[in-house]
């Protein structure tokens, strides 16, 4: 743990802040992106670098979010480094070229802050919008507060452009809870996170029409390389199972870059894939994602010094959903409470909750998982509610009877 | 890059797009396509949106691009030019291209254009980008089975507007999109058929001469969708511009000017042939020498005349 202290500069930044002072030391090429409640501060205090000649960036102010998107795949094919921002309606128009970002293997990262969906119109956090996302075929990290924000894009770029994965990647941060909320943010040197990141080295590919010779996979203006073409029933799904393979091995290089940032920073995120509280000797847990984690966490705290054994899982990447780490961190707990910060309408439960539930099936030995449904809009979960949840968990765990396997916490009748 | 077209120079040249896609017999795509090609000097990067042009020349693992070639969606084609264009001049700071100028040329139907594609290639437009935005107009979805755009003609038959008893065919007029980029103060916009090859060749030089987003808007007539012989592609592109259906223009820097064939027209006004000749070689317009819809013939021709006096009027005839 060397570098901490040593040559870190703390400032007060919120979440957005955060985001845009990391994408500032990635020497990304491209950013392009359109303004929306609770990003715009990124898109704002990167204009700020851009107008200030602190970074070397094309900052393209788009006309929408589609365009955003389909700016970045375009420069990302051209080899640049690309960055976007979005949140909630933005990532809706988005919705095609997410598909399209993937589906091309653009080593695109993008911040998204976490906003309800309309309707009614609400620009308050919740994960409706990147959940509808979570089979798009990127990488989904949720992060828990504006340091983990900062440490996850420069992380992100490391993941999306290595050769194993070359898939584009999403750094989920909680609407206003994070991107509004002032804290301390350690910033690493400039020359440290050059480094950490390099520059983007696109691959290289074999061409059977140019006689099997390799040539880098961009667009350069010279190479003939035809990008994104037709795939009929024949081919299209032999295109998809690379897309499968990049995913389930970027959970080892999700945990690498985490392991190596942490010898840069100090700051470690549980092993990459999940952070685990109290799971040692926990009969209860509480599974989550993004800044309420924080909340459940100080709670559990408190509880344990009470006495109660009970512990919190937060999930930090939700895709690939690192179903084998979550079966071993849970499996000696009794009650399992996955709080959802998103409905799936008419599914058996919130998006995380089916993907937990779906982990234990093989499972000789299941904890009895329960769905607790929060905050959507932007409704708080208090220390006082959390408290409540882990209450009746534990009585679950006493008495083995569960009322209600769904449940929606504090909803007016 | 001169301005000098040598046609025996380029005639020695390997065409950008090569032979054995599956484009229809008579499409006129792909000849505008390789005539725009042919003229480009230095590096390029063709981004082509979702249409006829780019399902019939990448069916994989086959291509007959010669050339870097994009393909992302259908209305997006003007931001992806944006994003290469932006990547280029990061990447030529950091010194990663070296070279010269890199072409950026974005190819698009009507309905990616008119339609879906008029938000995105209005700010790409809007924010200068370096790149030429070439539409090539069908004038109607005829990828997907002919239906009508906003560049489909007042009157003409397509599966969304079919010649029903009560509506004969499409009831609006071809939307003035060269315009609408011009409004935009694009520094180069210009008209074209692949029948005045030479004048389109010449156009599609000088735009990329200009730095800054360039507009070509040439007429690609569809022997499925127009209802043609595919023997008659370049004959109907000829009566286009013969009948002021489709005037060929280019406007440079607030000055407009007639070329090819129109100037002819605006030289020596007999030359004009009425807006019928046009009709009555398409099966598109059939219906239209009935009796009872020659209202719609009538509408048409007025509006091909208000379109080419003000045009004329614009370049000062």
């Amino acid at each position: 743990m060397a570098a901490r202290g040593t040559q870190e500069i703390v400032m007060g930044l919120n979440g957005n802040e955060a985001v845009a002072w990391a994408v500032k030391q990635c020497n990304v090429d491209v950013v392009a992106a359109y303004p929306i409640t609770p990003q715009t501060i990124i898109v704002e205090k990167f204009s700020e670098f851009v107008a200030n000649g602190e970074v070397n960036t094309e900052f393209i102010p788009v006309e929408s979010e589609h365009s955003a998107l389909s700016a970045c795949v375009g420069a990302a094919a051209a080899g640049a480094r690309a960055f976007t921002a979005t949140a909630s309606q933005g990532l809706a128009l988005m919705w095609e070229i997410l598909y399209i970002a993937a589906g091309l293997r653009l080593p695109i990262v993008m911040a998204v802050v976490n906003r309800a969906l309309s309707a009614p119109i609400n620009i308050h956090c919740d994960h409706s919008d990147t959940m509808g996302a979570r089979d798009s075929g990127w990488v989904q990290l949720y992060v828990e507060d504006s340091q983990e924000a900062y440490d996850t894009v420069i992380q992100a770029f490391r993941i999306a452009e290595h050769p194993d994965v070359l898939l584009p990647v999403m750094v989920n941060l909680d609407g206003f809870f994070l991107s509004h909320t002032l804290q301390d943010v350690r910033i690493l040197p400039d020359e440290v996170v050059k480094k950490f990141v390099g520059t983007r080295d696109p691959i290289k590919i074999k061409v059977p029409y140019l006689g099997g010779r390799e040539v880098p996979l961009v667009l350069d203006g010279e190479t003939p390389i035809t990008l994104g073409p037709l795939a009929l029933p024949d081919y299209y799904f032999e295109h998809k199972m690379p897309q499968v393979e990049a995913m389930e091995k970027a959970k080892e290089v999700i945990k690498e870059v985490d392991e190596e940032y942490a010898r840069l920073s100090g700051r470690k995120y549980g092993n990459g894939l999940t952070v685990a509280y109290g799971l040692d000797d926990a009969e209860v847990a509480v599974v989550l994602l993004g800044s309420a984690a924080g909340t459940v966490r100080y709670v559990a705290r408190e509880l344990r010094r009470e006495g109660y054994k009970v512990g919190v899982l937060r999930i930090r990447a939700f895709r690939p959903f690192p179903v084998e780490d979550v079966v071993e961190k849970l499996s000696n707990v009794k009650v399992v409470c996955v709080m959802d910060r998103a409905i799936s309408y008419g599914a058996c439960g919130g998006p995380l909750f089916m993907e937990v539930r779906s982990a234990f099936y093989d499972s000789p030995e299941k904890p009895i998982i329960l769905n607790y449904i929060y905050g959507l809009g932007g409704r708080d979960l208090p220390p006082a509610v959390a408290r409540k949840i882990f209450l009746e968990l534990l009585d679950i765990a006493e008495t083995g009877r569960v009322k209600q396997l769904i449940n929606y916490v504090g909803v007016r009748e | 890059m001169s301005s000098v077209i040598n046609i025996r120079e380029i005639a020695k040249k390997e065409p950008k797009l090569l032979p054995g896609h599956r484009l229809c017999a008579g499409c006129a795509a792909p000849v505008i396509v390789k005539l725009i090609l042919s003229v480009v000097e230095g590096p390029v990067i063709v981004v082509n949106a979702t249409g006829c042009l780019e399902v019939a020349t990448t069916i994989y693992p086959y291509t007959s691009w010669r050339v870097p070639w994009v393909h992302n969606a259908f209305e997006n084609a003007a931001s992806t030019a944006a994003g290469i264009d932006a990547a280029i001049k990061a990447l030529r700071r950091r010194g990663v291209i070296k070279n010269n100028k890199v072409n950026i040329i974005a190819f698009a139907g009507d309905g990616g254009t008119y339609d879906i594609g008029l938000q995105a290639l209005s700010g790409a437009v809007e924010r200068g980008h370096d790149f030429l935005y070439v539409l090539y107009d069908n004038e109607a979805y005829m990828n997907t089975g002919i239906q009508r755009s906003g560049g489909t003609p007042m009157g003409a038959a397509t599966t969304t507007s079919p010649a029903g008893s009560v509506i004969p065919g499409k009831p609006q007029h071809k939307k003035p999109i060269a315009d609408i980029v011009v409004a935009h103060k694009a520094p180069y916009v210009a008209t074209a058929t692949p029948a005045h090859w030479m004048d389109l060749m010449r156009k599609a030089k000088k735009a990329l001469s200009i730095e800054g987003p360039k507009f070509l808007h040439v007429l690609s007539p569809c022997p499925r969708g127009w209802r043609h012989d595919p023997s008659l592609t370049m004959e109907v592109a000829k009566v286009a511009v013969d009948t002021c259906y489709f005037p060929l223009w280019e406007y440079e820097n607030g000055e407009w000017r007639l070329t090819d064939r129109s100037l002819a027209i605006a030289r020596k006004p007999q030359l004009k042939k009425p807006v019928e000749e046009f009709i009555k070689i398409q099966g598109r317009f059939k219906h239209l020498l009935r009796p009872e819809n020659k209202h719609v013939i009538k509408s048409l021709q007025e509006y091909v005349d208000a379109v080419w006096a003000d045009l004329l009027k614009r370049t000062s005839f």
